[in-house]
């Protein structure tokens, strides 16, 4: 069975509810360690949501300096397909994998909510099950989303197509180009601030016109890289 | 024990919604005087002894962890004189300065 390691690092919150999502998506959720230095050979890995040290010094500075993270780096450099929520994208940032950083919500206040999103890119490790265009509903909520970069930085994301996830109808967080998730050039490591891992079941997601939290667009995401790694 | 001080500030391009917050309540009080408000970070090293290698490593350490480049700039290094049990900043003196703004 494709086995998917999620990292629980001091003050990650989103841990078990993404491990959850695993399991629902057909693989098995292997529990990680942030002062490891084993990946107990998974075939994937998510960084979880959370405030990992209490945001210190910066959202996911620290996290990004803990001994498993050598271990993710390599990994994710060797193709490994690795997916950062939330917390997780910001840890990303800080390790290099991702360019950007994520910055204080523009109006000053943490936000919580069902949020539509456009998936740009359905080329990547974690979206591959999704039709390029198609809005997805799934929880945001952060104090610290607002993703920039230098003006270069967003050309060159843009020009290649790496924007893969993009808010639709209210920019959250004051992103540039209204921008909820990015991958890296090889498109293994994505990383995104909305959390997918709270829209995989029937009764526990966002509203939806169906029913009341009923929405399971962010299994997509799981389902994506897991069928992936079967097939490969 | 001698003390090392970075400062960090945010990129002065960016918007910084603390320091904009901070403006907002001074203007609510009446101190209309106060255009801007930045707010960064200061980070005091104790050290047994300050050399050249203590110094190079802070350096380091300043651009590569204490800040992020990508919304942040190193704005100083310093080393104070003494334990800090007062701080006064005209006794610190002033080794370097990275990407002043």
């Amino acid at each position: 069975m494709t086995r998917v390691g999620v990292v629980t690092f001091p003050g990650s919150l989103d841990d078990r509810d993404a491990q959850r999502a695993v399991r629902l998506a057909g693989a098995e959720p292997v529990a990680l360690w942030h002062g490891d230095h084993d990946l107990q050979g998974v075939d994937a890995i998510v960084l979880p949501g959370g405030f990992s040290y209490g945001d210190y010094l910066r959202c996911g500075a620290i996290a990004s300096l803990s001994p498993i993270m050598a271990e993710v780096i390599a990994a994710a450099n060797s193709g490994v397909p690795v997916l950062g929520i939330c917390n997780g994208f910001q840890m990303l940032t800080e390790a290099h994998l991702l360019p950007g950083g994520l910055i204080r919500n523009d109006h000053g206040s943490f936000i919580c909510r069902d949020q539509v999103l456009r998936v740009e890119n359905t080329d990547t490790a974690w979206t591959t099950g999704y039709t390029t265009g198609a809005e997805i509903t799934i929880p945001l909520k952060n104090g610290e989303g607002g993703f920039i970069a230098d003006a270069e930085t967003i050309a060159r994301l843009e020009g290649d197509g790496r924007v893969v996830f993009r808010y639709v109808d209210v920019n959250p967080n004051g992103s540039i180009n209204d921008i909820a998730g990015i991958s890296n050039e090889r498109g293994n490591v994505v990383g995104l601030m909305p959390h997918p891992e709270h829209a995989i079941e029937e009764g526990f997601g966002p509203d939806t016109s169906v029913a009341m939290r009923n929405g399971t667009d962010g299994l997509t995401m799981f389902t994506s890289a897991i069928s992936a790694l079967i097939s490969a | 024990m001698p003390t090392i001080v970075v400062e960090v500030m945010p990129k002065a391009e960016l918007l910084d919604p603390q320091g904009k917050a901070v403006a907002g309540a001074l203007s609510r009080l009446g101190k209309s005087q106060y255009t801007g408000v930045r707010i960064g970070k200061r980070f005091e090293l104790t050290v047994d002894e300050v050399t050249d290698a203590v110094l190079a490593d802070v350096r380091d350490l300043a651009n590569e962890m204490f800040s992020n480049s990508v919304i942040e700039d190193v704005v100083s290094i310093t080393v104070a004189g003494s334990t800090p049990l007062v701080h006064d900043d005209s006794l610190a003196v002033s080794i370097e300065t990275v990407d002043e703004n």
